[in-house]
C-alpha cells in the first residue's frame, strides 16, 4: 500500500509539474511536448490506482504467456512488438520521403509535412525506435540466458522500456512541430536529451546488475560489446547535446560549442552512433543469435577478444573523415582517414568470425531462411566496412562527400547489415518468448529475404550511381575552361535513379509487411500449413534395388 | 597473483570491463577534439565577423527548425569548380559564431555558405513560396507559409542573452536593444543608424515584400542575404595562411 | 616550447608506443599457453542446461 501511494504521489508531482510548464511554456511547442508527457503521467496515475490490472489485460489481447518463467521476458516481448511497430514506421517515412525527392509535390505544401522535417522522423524512427528497442529487447534476452541471472531491477527495466518510448514519441512529434538542435542523429531538444540521459542511466544500472548477480563465473562477449555500446553511447550524448536552453520553459537551445569544435563534435558522435550503436550493439546481437541459431559456438572466442578491443579503439577516431577539405584542420582529416582505414580490419576480422561460424554447416544457409538472413547481413556488413575506408579516403571523399553515394552506403549497412540481423533476431525470438512450438511461416521468411534482398540492392545500386553522376556532374568542365552543368541540371539528371531508389525501398517495406503478418499470426498461436523449407526429393517408389530379372 | 588470475579478473569482473572499456574509447576523442579547443590558429580571426543581428539570428532559427541543413551544405571546398560554383572556400572563422554550425553533410540542394546579395529579395521570397517557379528542375519543399505567419518575436534579449553564455560576444547594449533592433531592421521607417553602428554591414530593409508585416520570410530572407557578405575573404584568406605558416615554423625546432 | 607543444611530443612518442603496447598485449593476451581451454568453455557456455526460461 506504502508503495501504491508513493508512485501515485510521483505521478502527481509529474503531472503538476508538467501541467504547470505547459501553461507557462513560451512556445507552441513546448507546451505540446508538456501536454504529452503530462498525458503519460496521466495514464501511469491511472494504472496505479486504479484496481484493474491492465498490465494482464495487454498481455490476454497480446498472448503473451504469464510470467514468472526462470526468466523476467515480460519486457522482451513488449521490446519485440515496439521494434517491429517501429520498423514500419520508420520504413515508410522513408519510402515516403525517397518519392518526395522524386515527386516534390508529395511535401503538400503543409508545414508538418515537408522534407526537411521528415527526413529526422525517418533517421531517427529507423535508427533509435526500430534499433534502439531491437538492443534492448536483445540485450535484455542475452544477458539473462548468458549470466543464467533474471533482470537485476524488474521495475527499473520496464521504466526503461516505457521512458524509452516517451522519448520516441517526444522526438518524433518535436521534428513534425519543427523542435530541433540540427545535429543529425541528435536532433531532439535539451530536455528531450536530458529524459533519455535518465531513461540510458537506469538501462546501463539494469544491464549492469544483471552481469553482478550473474551465476556464471565468464562474462559472455556479447555482453563486451553491449556494455561498450551502453557506456559510449552515454559518453557521446551527453558531450555532443551540451547546450543552454533560451528558458527553461521553451524548446530552445544553444550548442555550447561553434563552428570547428561543433562541427567535429558533432561528426564524432555522428559517426560512433554508427560505431557503437548500429556496430558494436548488433554485433553483441550477433555474438549470441548466430552462434544460437546455428547451434554451434563462435568461430573463434579468442578472435572476438581481438576483435573487441581493436574495434571499440579504433572506431572512435573516425568522425573527421564527415569533415574532409572542410575548415577542420589538416591534421585532423588526416587522423581521421587513417583510422578509418584501419578500421577495415577489425571490421572484417569480426564479419569473418561471425560467417566462418557456420564453418562445417554451410548447408543450414540452405535450409535455415534465419540463418540466411544472419549470412546475408553479414554480408552486407562487410560491403559497407570495406565501401566506408574506401570512401573515408580523401580523395575518393572529394567526389563522393555531399552526394547520394554518401546515402547509398549508410543505407547498405542500415538496411542490410542492421535490417537484416534484426529481422532475424525477431524471427529468432518470438517463437520462444511466445511459447510457440515455432514460427507461423518459415516460407514466409523466405519471401521476406528475397523481398528485403533485392529491394537493398536497388536501393544500394541507384544510389551509387546517383552519387558518382552527381558528383562527377559537378566537377565537369567543358573545352571552352568553363563548367558544365549548372546545379538544376544534376538535379534533373538524378530523377530516375530516385524513382528505382524509391521501388528499392518499397520492395524493403513490402518484406517488412511480410514479417509482421508472420510475427503476428506466430504471437496468435496459428501455424501455417506448408511444405518443409529443404527437403530432399524422395520417392519411395524409386528407392529400391535394381533387381536384374531373369531372362525367361 | 600470477598474470592470469590477474586477467581473469579483467574478464570477470564488469567493473574493470567496464573502465577498460571506456577508457579505450575516450582516447579518440580527447586527442582529436580536445587541441581544438585550445590551439590559436584553429580559428584565426578575421576581419568583418561579427555576431548576427537579432533579426538574423531569428532567421536562422527559422533555417534550423525547418531542417534546411538536411539538404544545403554551407562549407565549400577548397575545389577549382567549387570555388567557381558557389565563391571562395570557407574559412573557419566565418562560422565562429555559429551555434551550431551549419555546415551540413549532403547538397540535394546548392550550398549556401555565399548566398548572401547573390539573388534579389524579391527572387528569394517567390522562390521559397514556390520553387519551381523559379528553377523548373527543383526538388525543393514549398515555404509558402512562411510568408503568412508572422515572426513571433518573443524575448530576442533572452536569444542573445542565451548566445553570450556559449561565448558570442553581444555587449549590454546589444541585449538591451534587442527587440528594437529586430523590428528595426525590417522597417526602414524606423530609426536604425544605431543598429548599422554596432552590426557593420546589416541589410536594413523589407525583405519580403510586405512592408506592413513582420513575417517569418523577413527573418529567412534576411539571414539568407547576409550569408558569406561580412567578410572580405581574399584578405582574410592570405591573412589566414600567413598564420599557419607562422605556426609551422614556431613549431620546428 | 608551450604546454600544448609539450604534450603534443608526448602524444607522438611515449604515450602512442604505450597505447600500442597496451593493444598489443590485449591481443596476445587471449593467446596465451592455457587460454584455449578456457575460450573453449566461454564459447560453449551459451549451450549449457538450454531451457529457455521455462
Amino acid at each position: 500500500m506504502e508503495r501504491v501511494l508513493a508512485r501515485t504521489g510521483i505521478w502527481f508531482a509529474i503531472l503538476l509539474l508538467a501541467f504547470v510548464a505547459a501553461a507557462f511554456a513560451r512556445d507552441g511547442g513546448y507546451a505540446i511536448h508538456m501536454g504529452i508527457i503530462a498525458i503519460a503521467a496521466l495514464i501511469g496515475l491511472w494504472v496505479t490506482i486504479s484496481r484493474q490490472d491492465y498490465g494482464a489485460i495487454a498481455r490476454g489481447i497480446l498472448r503473451m504467456p504469464a510470467d514468472p518463467s526462470r526468466y523476467d521476458d515480460e519486457v522482451i516481448r513488449w521490446g519485440v512488438i515496439a521494434t517491429v511497430f517501429w520498423g514500419m514506421a520508420g520504413f515508410l517515412a522513408g519510402l515516403y520521403i525517397a518519392l518526395q525527392l522524386a515527386y516534390p509535390v508529395l511535401n503538400l505544401g503543409f508545414e508538418y509535412t515537408t522534407f526537411g522535417r521528415l527526413r529526422p522522423l525517418h533517421t531517427s524512427a529507423v535508427i533509435f525506435a526500430f534499433g534502439g528497442n531491437a538492443l534492448i529487447a536483445s540485450s535484455f534476452y542475452v544477458v539473462q540466458r548468458t549470466c543464467r541471472a533474471r533482470l537485476a531491477f524488474p521495475g527499473l527495466a520496464r521504466f526503461v522500456f516505457w521512458g524509452y518510448q516517451l522519448f520516441i514519441v517526444l522526438a518524433a512529434t518535436g521534428y513534425l512541430l519543427g523542435i530541433t538542435q540540427s545535429r543529425e542523429y541528435a536532433e531532439p531538444e535539451w530536455y528531450v536529451d536530458l529524459w533519455l540521459t535518465i531513461v540510458w542511466v537506469a538501462y546501463i544500472a539494469v544491464f549492469v546488475g544483471t552481469i553482478v548477480k550473474r551465476a556464471e563465473p565468464h562474462i559472455y562477449v556479447a555482453n563486451w560489446f553491449y556494455l561498450a555500446f551502453m557506456l559510449t553511447i552515454a559518453m557521446l550524448h551527453i558531450v555532443n547535446n551540451l547546450a543552454i536552453p533560451v528558458s527553461l520553459l521553451g524548446t530552445k537551445s544553444y550548442s555550447a560549442f561553434s563552428g570547428v569544435q561543433d562541427a567535429l563534435t558533432q561528426w564524432w558522435y555522428g559517426h560512433n552512433a554508427v560505431g557503437f550503436f548500429l556496430t558494436a550493439g548488433f554485433l553483441a546481437m550477433m555474438y549470441y543469435f548466430v552462434p544460437k541459431q546455428a547451434e554451434r559456438p563462435v568461430y573463434s572466442y579468442r578472435l572476438s577478444i581481438i576483435h573487441f578491443w581493436s574495434l571499440i579503439f579504433l572506431y572512435i577516431w573516425a568522425g573527421p573523415h564527415h569533415l574532409h577539405y572542410t575548415a577542420l584542420p589538416d591534421w585532423a582529416q588526416t587522423l581521421g582517414m587513417v583510422f578509418s582505414v584501419m578500421l577495415w580490419m577489425p571490421s572484417w576480422g569480426g564479419m569473418i568470425n561471425g560467417l566462418m561460424t557456420l564453418n562445417g554447416a554451410w548447408d543450414k544457409i540452405r535450409t535455415d531462411p534465419i540463418i540466411r538472413m544472419f549470412v546475408i547481413s553479414l554480408a552486407f556488413y562487410g560491403m559497407s566496412t570495406f565501401e566506408g575506408p574506401m570512401m573515408s579516403v580523401k580523395s575518393v571523399n572529394s567526389l563522393s562527400h555531399y552526394t547520394d553515394w554518401t546515402i547509398g552506403h549508410v543505407h547498405s549497412g542500415a538496411l542490410g547489415w542492421n535490417g537484416m540481423i534484426t529481422f532475424g533476431v525477431i524471427y529468432y525470438l518470438t517463437p520462444r518468448l511466445w511459447n510457440r512450438e515455432r514460427l507461423f511461416s518459415l516460407r514466409m521468411v523466405n519471401w521476406h529475404f528475397w523481398l528485403a534482398t533485392i529491394g537493398i540492392v536497388f536501393y544500394a545500386a541507384s544510389m551509387w550511381v546517383a552519387g558518382v553522376t552527381q558528383g562527377l556532374m559537378w566537377r565537369e568542365y567543358g573545352a571552352d575552361g568553363y563548367l558544365v552543368n549548372s546545379f538544376a541540371e544534376t538535379v534533373a539528371a538524378l530523377h530516375p535513379m530516385y524513382l528505382l531508389r524509391a521501388f528499392g525501398g518499397l520492395l524493403y517495406l513490402s518484406g517488412a509487411v511480410v514479417m509482421v503478418v508472420n510475427v503476428w499470426r506466430t504471437i496468435a498461436g496459428h501455424l501455417r500449413d506448408e511444405a518443409p523449407m529443404s527437403d530432399a526429393a524422395y520417392d519411395p517408389a524409386k528407392d529400391r534395388p535394381i533387381v536384374a530379372v531373369p531372362a525367361e | 597473483m600470477s598474470m592470469a588470475e590477474k586477467h581473469k579478473k579483467l574478464e570477470r569482473n564488469v567493473t574493470l570491463l567496464a573502465v577498460a572499456a571506456f577508457a579505450t574509447v575516450a582516447i579518440g576523442g580527447i586527442v582529436e577534439i580536445a587541441p581544438l579547443f585550445w590551439i590559436d590558429n584553429t580559428i584565426e580571426k578575421v576581419e568583418g565577423m561579427r555576431p548576427y543581428t537579432p533579426l538574423e539570428q531569428a532567421g536562422r532559427d527559422i533555417y534550423i527548425r525547418e531542417g534546411c541543413y538536411v539538404c544545403h551544405s554551407q562549407m565549400i571546398r577548397p575545389f577549382r569548380d567549387e570555388v567557381e560554383r558557389y565563391g571562395h572556400y570557407s574559412l573557419a572563422a566565418e562560422s565562429m559564431y555559429d551555434h551550431p554550425f551549419q555546415w551540413g553533410s549532403k547538397r540535394t540542394g546548392p550550398d549556401l555558405a555565399r548566398v548572401g546579395a547573390r539573388y534579389s529579395d524579391e527572387w528569394h521570397v517567390q522562390h521559397l513560396i514556390d520553387p519551381r517557379s523559379m528553377v523548373r528542375e527543383s526538388v525543393m519543399p514549398p515555404y509558402a507559409f512562411l510568408k503568412e505567419k508572422d515572426l513571433e518575436i518573443g524575448d530576442p534579449a533572452a536569444t542573445l542573452t542565451a548566445l553570450t553564455h556559449v561565448g558570442v560576444p553581444y555587449s549590454d547594449r546589444d541585449i538591451d536593444m534587442a527587440e528594437a533592433d529586430l523590428k528595426a531592421q525590417a522597417n526602414p521607417d524606423l530609426d536604425a543608424d544605431d543598429l548599422a553602428e554596432r552590426y557593420p554591414k546589416v541589410q536594413i530593409r523589407d525583405f519580403d515584400g510586405d512592408p506592413k508585416r513582420l513575417t517569418e520570410m523577413d527573418a529567412l530572407v534576411a539571414y539568407l542575404q547576409m550569408l558569406g557578405t561580412l567578410v572580405d575573404v581574399e584578405g582574410a584568406a592570405a591573412q589566414e595562411e600567413l598564420a599557419a605558416h607562422d605556426v609551422e615554423r614556431e613549431a620546428r625546432p | 616550447m608551450s604546454l600544448y607543444d609539450t604534450l603534443r611530443h608526448f602524444a607522438d612518442s611515449y604515450a602512442l608506443l604505450a597505447m600500442f603496447a597496451a593493444f598489443v598485449v590485449l591481443c596476445a593476451w587471449p593467446f596465451r599457453p592455457g587460454a584455449r581451454h578456457r575460450s573453449d568453455e566461454a564459447a560453449t557456455m551459451i549451450f549449457k542446461d538450454e531451457t529457455d526460461g521455462e
